[in-house]
């Protein structure tokens, strides 16, 4: 029987790399699922959810922490990382291989993203842990502010490598700074 | 000169760039301007249009005259303003818009023609013959006129793009601004303080002044260290340069202009900075007076010279002053105890003090100026007569203008302030926007101090924050502003309102006799107040030379609109990071790699990028590729990645309901583990798209979607959903990222799956169009019978990771029994000879019945497109219909060509309609095409002319049914 | 341009795209007749003030939304699911 080797969204693109204070590398989450509740449902799929320590998130919530998360990815739609769950009542389908999750650190990693994101990136207006959906660049991406420091860039496999450049492009000018 | 004790900048440290190749010696904080001065250089720069020798204005951004070019090569910086270019070790400059040399410019002809090239000449004077002007007197004009020029080069240099997010924006750093950022930041507001120079403090650093018993730059700099401790973001060299909706302000930092390149390093960052409230602050522009030749190079303004002074350590050896109003007086009172020979102060009001250790005219006024390439004599006439008095420098003070640019950018105009002679803005002229100091028109120091704390304080309580208490005022000088207007001293020779623009009073004049009345015709008809200065300086000056003309006043004759950008932002920098790879994101599947391995050219669909044909030894033309993947196909096996095709997810109780409501046919009939064609049409009754819908489980649907169309295909289903029919129970997502989806078709298809598929699959359990789970080495995948290329065929879908390994073994598999790999070229003529059509065919102004699908409207339900599909119009027999096309007599076929009745002459009125697709056919050896043509389906059989007017092609066609290939489905069933 | 999405909060203009007016939402029914349908289709008003549009956030939360604004002011005076709208 053949064996069909897996590979990851970011293979061959250099990761990680450290310019200043900043360091971008690839996370690889074991399993992410989109969940979107039917309607009424949602109480159900919060019930559900919270038997793996996690619960439905409101907008711009990360339920859970570094292990498992339920991460608010839209309208009436979040992303289950690293946490088998499929509840009654809602829309379940498997996402584990559809996104590239780059992790941004260090101190100088929101400066790094101001240059990318038109967010408000600040601690008040978004808290961590917290998630948003909005544009890196030109492209789609799901944010997630895992603690102060700690990003992770949500963005379409198909898209990884251009996202890997533009963040390098900005951490190499925000380094550049000193 | 330099004067010793005076300056800001470090006078113990030495460096030293070159202007026109020659050696300056400057210090660290001096700009070009402030150098070329002190070592005496008057002269920097040639006007626009006559080539005047001009010198330098002002001390700041505003500055219209002393433009230079900054840089070499690729890098070079056209019209960088010499008072605002901080110099550096190594730095060049170059003077321009002169030739041979900013001494001698041959250009200079043009000042002696100046009585026939005045405003609007050219309107008048080359108008004959009417085809000279694009290729003879424009070139010519261009040559003449203009300010410096670009590389034409591609620039290397690498700008940036950023954001950033405040409660109170505070533009400008000078009290007004310090004062109302302290008041924000106190009173518990997240605050952004821009200024455009290289440290705080604004005015304070020009003048000497005290504030707090402290001189006012010492006082600026502890105000700006007790910010910092406030957590006030300082940006400096940091222009906002415009005011936009929804509290959005562009700024403009120069972040490597000041200093020698490195690496990485942005030359210039764009910023865009959303702020709750903003405070301007942005202080005021000191207006000259016209009057004859005062664009000579020494004539500046007072202003300027009290900045050179205080904070450079610069001055004349002598100089005349010339204004309405006290900063005249006080100008010769700081230039005389700098040790300046002040010849003269002259002053166009009567009343006022005349006990100074210089002589004071009052009453009097400055008529005109001598000199050649700088000021010589400056003659004045006052209440005894005329004198002509030798000087290096005349310092002119009209007035003050409040930097009122920001507050015109959402279009209001700024309203007439007689007690100041000034435009003031109105508070409402930006929403959220409120202007502070000098911008207000409050020109004081003391009051300056004062509105800032005041309106910072309001900024940040309006936004909530209300800690703190109020801000401490500093003691500071308050004497007030006197003025009396005066803004143009009648005389023989040309008096310059706009020294960018070469526009004299005289211009102005003739655009009112002409009848270009209106502040707004004016303007165009001179060109006062455009490029790069956007008239900061002459615009309030010439719009009095308009009233003096039209006999009105100034309230009543109004001001143009000052536009964004307050001061030139490079395209570079806007477009920042968007070039190259940064234009667009690029999209690859995960068999990119494995495609280029085996040398396929890419072509873009869209973001994505697919494999175009995938070459093998001996084959010279992609022709030979093409031909043979097809044949490889029909005969044996295919493999094809087509995972860019659009996948969505369809889930809930009334999903099929909701398919049935956006496909034209009905979808709620599809039975678990089958796929059925659909067609998406507009609600206009035209067709989106096209795809499939596959029914994994009763709630539980997958659609593909065109390539190009997915994007569209997302948002008109959630249109649908969430807008019209929110009461259906219905979620949806993509999945196009999730899966690698790989074609396998050819008569030997089934087989090579089964060389992969964990349990072997059977004719019998998966006839076509039936779809299913299966496994691939213990992986969960779906398959999928379907078929473009109308050979037995699937699709086979697994997890992303998995694709590029799935791909490669296919491919392999495939190679082994005689198949291959087949790119976007067979895949076009494989479906051209089944007559399946892409969006070639369903452009957008085509139905389903126009592509032979009419019958998949269903009239039994509701859907959308399906009202307006049926209007006679859309079901007129005479629209253009898809057939097919076959040459009658050899000759080739083109797409986009125009279709002719034999015989009829080739008009637009004759024409039949178009070819859509073309191929050849292997299969068949023919060429093949599709096209829409007038009432086709009633046509097979009937000849038609195919005529390509670009390419010059003719043949004779036959009119045919699009199914070429298997016309009974055959083997797509077998 | 700044768009107070109900559920992500203010959001860049780069992140919505225009729909089409807020009348989008009243489709007609199969039987409605040509004249309601072209009405539907292809009548605008053209109002030089407040106005109702729909906007997609698509590079958002993908929320459909129906955004009170001023044409004339570029004032937005709000925003609301469409979904939760009613008819």
């Amino acid at each position: 029987m053949v064996r069909l080797r897996a590979e990851s969204p970011c293979a061959g693109l250099d990761l990680p790399q450290t310019a200043g204070g900043a360091t971008l590398s690839e996370i690889v989450p074991e399993r992410i699922v989109s969940v979107m509740p039917f309607r009424g449902r949602e109480g159900d799929v919060d019930t559900a959810l919270a038997a793996a320590g996690l619960g439905w998130p409101g907008p711009g919530e990360v339920v859970g922490g570094d292990g498992a998360a339920a991460v608010w990815s839209g309208r009436g739609q979040a992303m289950v990382f690293g946490a088998e769950v499929a509840p009654d009542g809602a829309a379940v389908t498997d996402q584990s291989d559809a996104w590239a999750v780059l992790r941004l650190d260090g101190p100088d990693a929101a400066a790094v993203l101001a240059r990318l994101v038109p967010l408000d990136l600040r601690r008040r207006s978004f808290a961590a842990p917290g998630s948003a959906r909005t544009l890196l660049s030109h492209q789609p991406c799901l944010l997630i502010r895992r603690a102060a420091e700690t990003w992770e860039i949500c963005v379409f496999r198909s898209m990884a490598e251009t996202a890997v450049h533009e963040i390098l492009r900005a951490m190499a000018g925000v380094a550049a700074r000193g | 000169m330099r004067v010793a004790g005076y300056g800001t900048i470090d006078r113990g440290r030495d460096l030293s760039f070159t202007f026109d190749g020659r050696a300056v010696a400057a210090h660290p904080g001096d700009t070009v301007a402030s150098a070329l001065l002190a070592e005496g250089t008057r002269l920097m720069a040639r006007s626009f249009k006559y080539h005047r020798p001009r010198g330098v204005w002002s001390a700041g951004s505003e500055e219209p005259s002393a433009l230079v070019t900054v840089g070499e090569g690729a890098a070079r910086t056209p019209n960088v303003r010499a008072t605002m270019q901080e110099v550096w070790e190594g730095l060049g400059v170059r003077s321009q818009n002169a030739w041979p040399s900013l001494d001698r410019d041959l250009l200079g002809i043009n000042d002696r023609l100046a009585p026939f090239l005045g405003a609007g000449f050219y309107y008048k004077t080359f108008m004959f013959p009417r085809t000279w002007w694009e290729r003879v007197y424009e070139p010519a004009i261009r040559r003449a006129a203009g300010l410096g020029a670009l590389s034409g080069e591609s620039d290397a240099d690498r700008d940036e793009k950023a954001f950033a997010h405040c409660d109170v924006l505070v533009i400008g750093g000078g009290p007004a601004g310090l004062m109302a950022a302290l008041a924000a930041a106190e009173a518990g507001a997240d605050v952004i303080l821009c200024d455009e120079a290289d440290r705080l403090g604004g005015r304070l650093l020009s003048e000497d002044e005290a504030v707090a018993g402290l001189p006012g730059a010492v006082w600026a700099a502890e105000t700006a260290a007790a910010l910092a401790e406030r957590g006030v973001r300082v940006m400096t060299r940091t222009t906002v340069t415009g005011a936009y909706d929804g509290g959005t302000y562009g700024a403009l930092e120069r972040v490597a202009g000041h200093r020698p390149r490195s690496g990485a390093l942005p030359r210039e960052c764009f910023w865009q900075i959303i702020a709750g409230r903003a405070v301007l602050a942005a202080g005021a522009h000191e207006r000259p007076i016209a009057f004859s030749d005062n664009d000579r190079p020494g004539v500046m303004s007072a202003a300027a010279a009290r900045s050179y002074l205080h904070r450079y350590g610069v001055a004349p050896r002598s100089a005349v002053i010339f204004g309405n109003n006290d900063d005249a007086h006080r100008t010769a009172r700081d230039l005389a105890a700098a040790g300046v020979d002040v010849k003269a102060l002259v002053d166009c009001r009567a009343d006022v003090e005349t006990r100074a250790p210089y002589p004071v005219y009052a009453g009097a006024l400055v008529v005109g100026t001598t000199g050649g390439r700088g000021l010589e004599n400056v003659v004045i006439r006052h209440p005894g007569g005329t004198a002509r008095i030798w000087a290096e420098c005349l310092a002119v003070s009209g007035g003050w203008n409040p930097a009122v640019h920001l507050t015109c950018h959402m279009g209001a105009r700024p309203l007439w302030h007689d007690d100041i002679a000034a435009f003031v803005a109105r508070d409402d002229a930006v929403p959220g926007l409120a202007a502070a100091g000098a911008a207000a028109g409050r020109f004081d120091t003391a009051s300056c101090l004062a509105d800032g704390a005041r309106v910072g304080r309001a900024a940040a309580e309006a936004l909530g924050h209300e800690g703190g208490g109020a801000v401490d005022l500093p003691a500071a000088n308050g004497a007030p502003y006197r003025i009396a207007p005066l803004w143009h001293v009648p005389g023989k020779g040309r008096a310059w309102v706009d020294l960018q623009n070469d526009v004299t009073v005289k211009d102005v004049a003739l655009a009112a006799q002409e009848n270009f009345r209106s502040v707004e015709h004016m303007k165009r008809y001179t060109t006062q107040g455009m490029a790069p200065d956007q008239g900061k300086v002459g615009n309030v000056v010439a719009l009095a030379a308009l009233a003096e003309a039209t006999g009105r006043s100034l309230a009543e004759t109004g001001t143009t609109t000052f536009r964004p950008p307050y001061t030139p932002v490079a395209i570079s920098a806007m477009g920042a990071g968007a070039r190259g790879a940064g234009f667009a994101p690029a999209r690859r599947t995960t068999a990119h790699r494995a495609s280029l391995d085996r040398g396929a050219p890419m072509i873009e669909a869209g973001l994505w990028f697919r494999p175009s044909y995938y070459p093998r030894a001996g084959e010279t033309t992609w022709r030979e590729a093409c031909d043979r993947e097809a044949a490889t196909v029909r005969r044996r096996v295919g493999v094809c990645d087509v995972s860019t095709l659009g996948k969505v997810d369809v889930q809930g109780p009334d999903a099929a309901a909701f398919l049935d409501l956006v496909y034209a046919g009905r979808m709620s009939t599809l039975k678990v583990g089958r796929v059925r064609y659909g067609l998406m049409l507009r609600e206009d009754g035209h067709v989106l798209d096209d795809g499939t819908a596959a029914r994994l489980g009763e709630g539980h649907f997958v659609l593909t979607t065109t390539t190009a169309a997915a994007g569209a295909v997302m948002q008109h289903l959630e249109f649908a959903h969430q807008v019209l029919r929110p009461d259906l129970d219905v979620a949806m997502i993509s999945v196009t990222e999730q899966w690698a989806q790989i074609a396998v078709a050819g008569p030997e298809s089934r087989d090579l799956l089964n060389e992969v598929l964990d349990t072997p699959i059977a004719d019998a359990d998966w006839p076509f169009m039936s779809c299913g789970a299966v496994a691939v080495s213990g992986v969960a995948g779906r398959l999928f019978r379907i078929s473009f290329s109308g050979e037995h065929g699937y699709e086979l879908a697994v997890p992303a990771r998995h694709g590029d390994a799935l791909f490669r073994l296919l491919v392999a598999l495939a190679e082994a029994r005689g198949g291959c790999a087949y790119g976007m070229e067979a895949l076009n003529v494989l479906r051209i000879e089944k007559g399946h059509i892409t969006h070639a065919e369903i452009d957008g102004r085509v139905t389903a019945d126009d592509v032979g699908l009419g019958r998949m409207v269903s009239g039994a339900k509701d859907c959308i497109g399906q009202a307006m599909a049926g209007r006679p119009g859309l079901t007129n027999p005479a629209r253009g219909q898809l057939v097919g096309l076959r040459p009658v007599e050899g000759g080739a076929l083109t797409a986009g060509a125009t279709l002719f009745p034999e015989g009829a002459a080739w008009r637009p009125e004759t024409a039949e309609g178009h070819v859509t697709s073309v191929a050849w056919s292997p299969e068949l050896g023919t060429w093949l095409g599709l096209a829409l043509l007038s009432g086709g389906r009633a046509r097979h059989g009937a000849r038609v002319v195919m005529r390509d007017h670009l390419r010059k092609v003719t043949t004779l066609c036959e009119v045919c049914d699009p199914v070429a290939v298997d016309p009974e489905g055959g083997r797509v069933r077998g | 341009m700044r768009l107070p999405c109900p559920l992500c909060g203010v959001r860049d203009l780069r992140e919505f795209t225009v729909v089409g007016p807020a009348a989008l939402k009243d489709r007609p029914g199969r039987e409605a007749g040509a004249a309601a349908w072209d009405a539907y289709l292809h009548l605008r008003d053209n109002p030089a003030g407040a106005t109702e549009e729909l906007w997609w956030h698509g590079a958002g939360c993908g929320a459909c939304l129906i955004v009170a604004r001023d044409t004339a002011t570029h004032a937005v005076h709000g925003a609301r699911l469409a979904a939760e709208a009613g008819p």
